[in-house]
């Protein structure tokens, strides 16, 4: 049941290499790329627009549409195309995730889509979908309270991990696998699912490790999106 | 009315971003973008960016072609890549540039089938070819087909242990592409015959014609939009097509 060393040398709560880019889908009205090791999300945002057909419409605000989707090379072996009820899921808690930031009743009767692809998966899939999703709903100037970022947190045999890499995932002894998302001011949870089995005393510890982790993500969030109004200036 | 602004700009003489009408946008290609794929590329043509990735698994061959393996090509046109994409399943254009995609490598003999049969009437390797447009201004067709035949480039088998793959760990063992075929395609607005259209001028077109190319024969091709060509403007395209193939090479040539 111990696990002493991770296998990639990183410490118990460091993170995998982050990366961050905003503006990628020029059709988009925002988009961004959202990679931690080996696992990169792209989304686009569509929207506010018509929402069709009408009697989804709701005439108070927005509704928000996220689809999650994993390209059929993104794993090891092919992932047929199309939805899964795997994707379905992810999708709902993604748009949950995000929901609470973004002003909807600004925009009643319409649509805000977004849309996340995984193009290379190693785990935490769902968690760097959301992050490039905050980041592209930023770029599309809709207005939000707060910024999302998630991270998945759990436990690797004896010891509290942030960001399960796909060898701890599917760790023998078992890996109880908890993704979080944060809102950045605020510090409230959106996202939090769990399968495994951890005690009260180490969920909390595994929060609060992504609470930590949130943070950093947040700062790349930041950086990246600077970094579009950085281009603009030089008559890009 | 954009349509009948671009149909007045093409017989002045001109199109939207100032090409010439034979003129294609900047091509890039980038390989190795996937890691977990047994091959995958980007191709960009100006801003119209498709990814690319091969799986591949092990199947058994058709009856009728007891020792050759295949390939299957599926594209899907994910909303992510432009406002007039929807979600489901694919519809009849992306069935369209699959199939164009499929008939350009197939046609060509891009890759040698029999080289893909493992066991003679039991086993082959299926290679599946999927394309994933990710920013649609316009010609989805050729950029589609330049990144899948960069992917198939960079390409590399997987393990197989006792007939059976080993999915996730990969052998040195290349692809080997004996032909590269390269698709042009061709829009008619009004009198204009235009290469590599922009969404704006794939919209106002009347007549679209798909041409795969190699070593100066042609391979395939795909006649779509609602009006016809003249014989001489059909001479003209094929002229074009095999005059630049050179070019478009060079581009495929490099990519690894």
């Amino acid at each position: 049941m111990v696990y002493s060393k991770r296998e990639d040398g990183r410490k118990f709560d460091e993170l995998r290499k982050i990366s961050a880019k905003v503006g990628i889908i020029k059709r988009a009205d925002g988009s961004a790329r959202f990679q931690i090791g080996d696992t990169i999300a792209i989304a686009a945002v569509y929207g506010p627009r018509e929402l069709h057909p009408k009697f989804l419409q709701d005439p108070e605000k927005a509704v928000l549409r996220c689809n999650y989707d994993m390209a059929s090379f993104s794993v090891t072996e092919r992932k047929k195309p199309g939805p899964s009820r795997r994707s379905t899921e992810i999708s709902l808690v993604t748009e949950k995730a995000l929901a609470s930031v973004v002003e909807l009743d600004l925009f009643p009767n319409t649509a805000i889509d977004v849309f996340i692809q995984i193009i290379q998966a190693n785990a935490g899939t769902r968690c760097a979908g959301i992050c490039a999703a905050a980041m592209a709903l930023a770029h599309a100037g809709i207005p939000m309270k707060d910024m999302v970022a998630a991270i998945s947190v759990g436990k690797v045999g004896d010891k509290i991990v942030i960001d399960l890499d796909k060898e701890e995932e599917d760790f023998e002894e078992g890996a109880t696998d908890i993704p979080v998302a944060l809102t950045a001011r605020n510090k409230e949870v959106t996202l939090l699912q769990l399968d495994g089995e951890v005690s009260k005393d180490e969920l909390m510890q595994a929060i609060k490790l992504a609470r930590k982790g949130c943070e950093e993500i947040h700062n790349v969030q930041i950086e990246a999106l600077k970094e579009i109004y950085k281009e603009d200036k030089n008559g890009q | 009315m954009d349509n009948e602004y671009i149909i007045s700009l093409v017989d002045q003489g001109k199109r939207l971003d100032g090409r010439k009408f034979d003129q294609h946008r900047e091509i890039s290609i980038e390989t190795s973008i996937s890691k977990n794929s047994e091959g995958s590329a980007r191709c960009k043509m100006g801003n119209t960016e498709v990814l690319v990735g091969v799986k591949m698994d092990v199947g058994t061959p058709y009856p009728d072609s007891p020792d050759e393996g295949s390939i299957v090509v599926t594209t899907e046109l994910s909303p992510i890549a432009s406002p007039d994409f929807e979600l489901g399943p694919p519809g009849v254009e992306a069935t369209e540039i699959a199939r164009i995609v499929d008939r350009g490598i197939r046609e060509s003999k891009a890759v040698d089938f029999k080289k893909l049969c493992i066991k003679s009437r039991e086993k082959c390797w299926v290679f599946f070819i999927d394309i994933y447009p990710m920013n649609d201004d316009g010609n989805l067709i050729d950029a589609s087909a330049l990144g899948a035949l960069a992917a198939l480039k960079n390409t590399r088998f997987t393990k197989l242990e006792n007939d059976k793959p080993v999915f996730g760990e990969f052998t040195n063992e290349k692809v080997e592409l004996d032909k590269l075929p390269i698709t042009f395609t061709f829009v008619k607005i009004g009198k204009g015959i235009l290469v590599d259209p922009h969404t704006r001028e794939e919209k106002a077109a009347e007549a679209r014609l798909s041409v795969a190319v190699y070593n100066g024969k042609i391979h395939a091709m795909q006649k779509g939009g609602s009006k016809g060509f003249t014989e001489s403007e059909i001479e003209m395209m094929l002229d074009l097509a095999i005059k630049k193939e050179k070019d478009l090479k060079k581009v495929i040539e490099k990519a690894k």
